[in-house]
């Protein structure tokens, strides 16, 4: 067992300091909190401990912690969540890395078929946080840049998280350590290290609820529907549109995908009468389907004009700029469909 | 070359290799370190898209592996599938500078034109299938194209490269069990570089060697010292020959080291650099090759730095010409998703038409 120091590193201090921390910063920040508070939490990955994991999320934490608690796993993702669902079962809340999220498709029979299932079975909680940096915009190639988020969106029993700003981030974390249910969690990785994202954090104890959206931004003529990096290029959009069209947008941040904010996407909706929905991830079986079904069962009278979405092509996504590029939705593309919203 | 005639009467080179074989088998890897480090310069300049990954200290091990399959260039020869760190068995098989450099840089004529990275890229004719990242699933899609050869009669053999992580997964474990059983002629190179990113073999393995788990599954397993050249060679010829005797499937754990980090961000700060000098100052397979060469005569000083002149001036213009070719159209982002035709972009990208109008 390696040598539990007592205390805590600078690193994960900033915000008790004061100090404006990044996203990335603010999920480590939370899940020591969470390890520190509850000794049940444990965290299993590839090349997690001395190193503190390809992004260095938990840079630091086996050193504090000590090994028992900050798993080194091999590579074998079904091999860890199922040993993360057994623990579970014995009472434990353990908190795995997918180094790249595009691996979880490895784990997907254990994550579908097991872990989200366990309760329904009378197989009891799996209070699991399965974590991991995805999205695009890094020119990381099919493997390294994905948003599967629609691929678990189908799964009853799950819930999935995707934070956009570092104290969401923080907040979120720290919920879905405490949640009951197995939590997928997101982390762009576009975002990680944003300076643009840094934000002093509350000193004290804090968490955002799962499944509550937020208005990241109030406005009275459309709606913008979105979630993880799409939250900032809709503000970039957003900005463009006002300047530009003289354009008042209102955003609303998802955070939880599963379960969805319904209540928040229609009250937007009821106010604005017009909705775009923005993600990352490919439009077919994508998650604004379901958004904009919801809007049109529950909120049709109040529309003004045709749903639209803003997302990424039906393909794999490349890995040569000028494709990836074109893959991606970009603000313009944001603001060209508000505009066209905006007309109709 | 003026002393050919008058030389004393060489060593028996082993493995019934040539003398024309063993200078191939130099330049092969001897380009594949050149090809390596000038990408690593192409990197530092920011002209590499993505990541770098070096196979620094393992070309050997790459090289002499590959050489012992049937290579063609019409599609009836042996097949492999790489690894990231096996550039050197990419190029034995008939990948070329040029394909690898445009893939690095994201060119639109390089063979995945953009979509794809490295050295994950196809070519059915040379004999060699792209992996994908996630790692162990060439082992299963390995054990299929060999059941095929099987099926049909054909006397080709596959060959497969797996790290020392990823002998982890639960793929590797279904692909190399079901070969085993369809005793597909498929031949397993584990590559024990002693590093998987920053896990060292320990953390990877509980059993000793890699050899012991074949008995497990019930193939036929050999250890190598993998930065001897000839002795890889010589392992890997085995275990081709086998397979295509229709003996099965062998394991070949491959003992070497991984002498740069993971991939161009990582520093190691994990390895102990005593280690790593160490391999560097008395097993560099490249090092050792030499000094076989001309120990026993096979290969003299002057035909070497021949070989290795002609190299850089070739790189150099392989380089310089992949510089000028262009990235690829935007649109190309929405072709060969299917065979029938390019996918659509929606109305709201790039298009000037919107339905209401249409
Ligand atoms: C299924 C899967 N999990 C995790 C990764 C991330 N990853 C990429 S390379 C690597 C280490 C590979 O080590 P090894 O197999 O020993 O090959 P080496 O790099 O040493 O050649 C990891 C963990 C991956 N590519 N695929």
């Amino acid at each position: 067992m390696s040598t539990v120091v007592n205390e805590k590193p600078e690193a994960v201090r900033m915000s008790e300091q004061g100090k404006p921390v990044t996203l990335l910063e603010a999920i480590r920040e939370g899940i020591w909190e969470e390890m520190e508070r509850d000794e049940r939490v444990f965290l299993m990955g590839e090349d997690i401990g001395a190193y503190g994991g390809a992004f260095k999320v938990t840079e630091g934490m086996q050193q504090y912690f000590g090994a028992p608690r900050v798993i080194d796993t091999p590579i074998s993702e079904i091999g860890f969540t199922g040993a993360a669902a057994g623990a579970a079962h014995m009472g434990m809340r353990p908190v795995i890395e997918m180094q790249f999220i595009d691996f979880i498709s490895c784990a997907y029979d254990m994550i579908t078929n097991y872990v989200a299932t366990s309760r329904y079975r009378g197989s009891g909680p799996q209070p699991i946080v399965i974590r991991g940096p995805s999205g695009g915009y890094v020119r990381g190639g099919p493997f390294h840049s994905q948003n599967p988020e629609a691929a678990f969106f189908h799964t009853p029993g799950l819930k999935i998280v995707y934070p956009s700003t570092a104290r969401d981030a923080k907040g979120l974390i720290k919920a879905a350590i405490r949640d009951d249910d197995p939590v997928l969690f997101f982390e762009h990785k576009w975002l990680y290290r944003r300076p643009q994202l840094r934000e002093v954090l509350p000193a004290e104890d804090y968490i955002v609820p799962i499944g509550k959206a937020r208005t990241h931004r109030e406005g009275k003529d459309l709606t913008i529907v979105t979630y993880a990096a799409m939250v900032h290029k809709s503000e970039e959009a957003a900005e463009i549109l006002e300047k530009e069209d003289g354009l008042s947008v209102e955003i609303i941040d998802l955070r939880t995908l599963l379960p969805l904010d319904e209540d928040a996407i229609l009250e937007s909706v009821k106010k604005t009468n017009r909705l775009l929905v923005v993600h990352e991830d490919t439009r077919t079986g994508g998650i604004a389907g379901e958004i904009a079904m919801r809007v049109n069962e529950k909120a049709f009278e109040w529309l003004d004009a045709p749903i639209l979405r803003v997302t990424a092509l039906d393909a794999p996504i490349p890995y040569s700029p000028p494709l990836e590029d074109y893959f991606l939705p970009q603000t313009e593309d944001i603001v060209k469909a508000a505009r066209h919203l905006a007309n109709y | 070359m003026a002393s050919k005639t008058k030389s004393p009467p060489a060593a028996a080179i082993p493995h019934g290799l040539t003398r024309e074989q063993l200078l191939e088998m130099y330049r092969l890897v001897r380009l594949t370190r050149s090809l390596e480090e000038k990408l690593e310069n192409l990197f530092r300049q920011s002209k590499v898209v993505g990541g770098l990954f070096r196979s620094l200290g393992q070309e050997g091990e790459s090289v002499a592996s590959a050489y012992a399959l049937r290579r063609r260039t019409d599609g009836t020869g042996d097949m492999l599938s790489p690894l990231i760190r096996n550039l050197g068995s990419m190029i034995t098989v008939g990948a070329t500078p040029a394909e690898v450099v445009r893939q690095y840089m994201a060119k639109g004529d390089s063979p995945a034109r953009g979509k794809e990275l490295n050295i994950h890229f196809t070519d059915y004719q040379r004999g060699f299938i792209g992996q994908i990242s996630p790692l162990g699933d060439l082992v299963p899609v390995m054990a299929g194209v060999t059941l095929t050869f099987k099926q049909r009669g054909q006397d080709r053999v596959g060959m497969v490269y797996i790290g020392d992580g990823a002998t982890s997964t639960g793929a590797f474990h279904e692909g190399i069990n079901f070969a085993a059983v369809q005793r597909c002629p498929l031949v397993v190179i584990v590559e024990n570089n002693q590093w998987a990113y920053t896990t060292p073999t320990r953390l990877q393995t509980a059993a000793k060697s890699f050899v012991d788990k074949a008995p497990g599954y019930g193939v036929a397993a050999e250890k190598v010292d993998g930065n001897d050249m000839l002795a890889v060679y010589g392992a890997a010829k085995r275990a081709v020959d086998r397979a295509r005797a229709g003996e099965g499937v062998t394991l070949i754990e491959v003992m070497t080291y991984r002498r740069k980090g993971h991939a161009q961000h990582d520093n190691q700060s994990y390895v102990d650099p005593a280690e790593i000098d160490r391999w560097a100052a008395s097993n560099d397979p490249i090092d050792r090759f030499i000094v076989t060469l001309k120990e026993n005569e096979w290969a003299s000083a002057d035909e070497l730095r021949a070989i290795d002149e002609r190299i850089d001036a070739e790189l150099d213009a392989t380089i310089a010409e992949a510089e000028t070719s262009p990235l690829p159209e935007p649109e190309e982002a929405l072709t060969d998703v299917y065979a029938d035709g390019p996918v659509r972009a929606p109305w709201t990208r790039h298009t000037p038409a919107d339905p209401t109008q249409a």
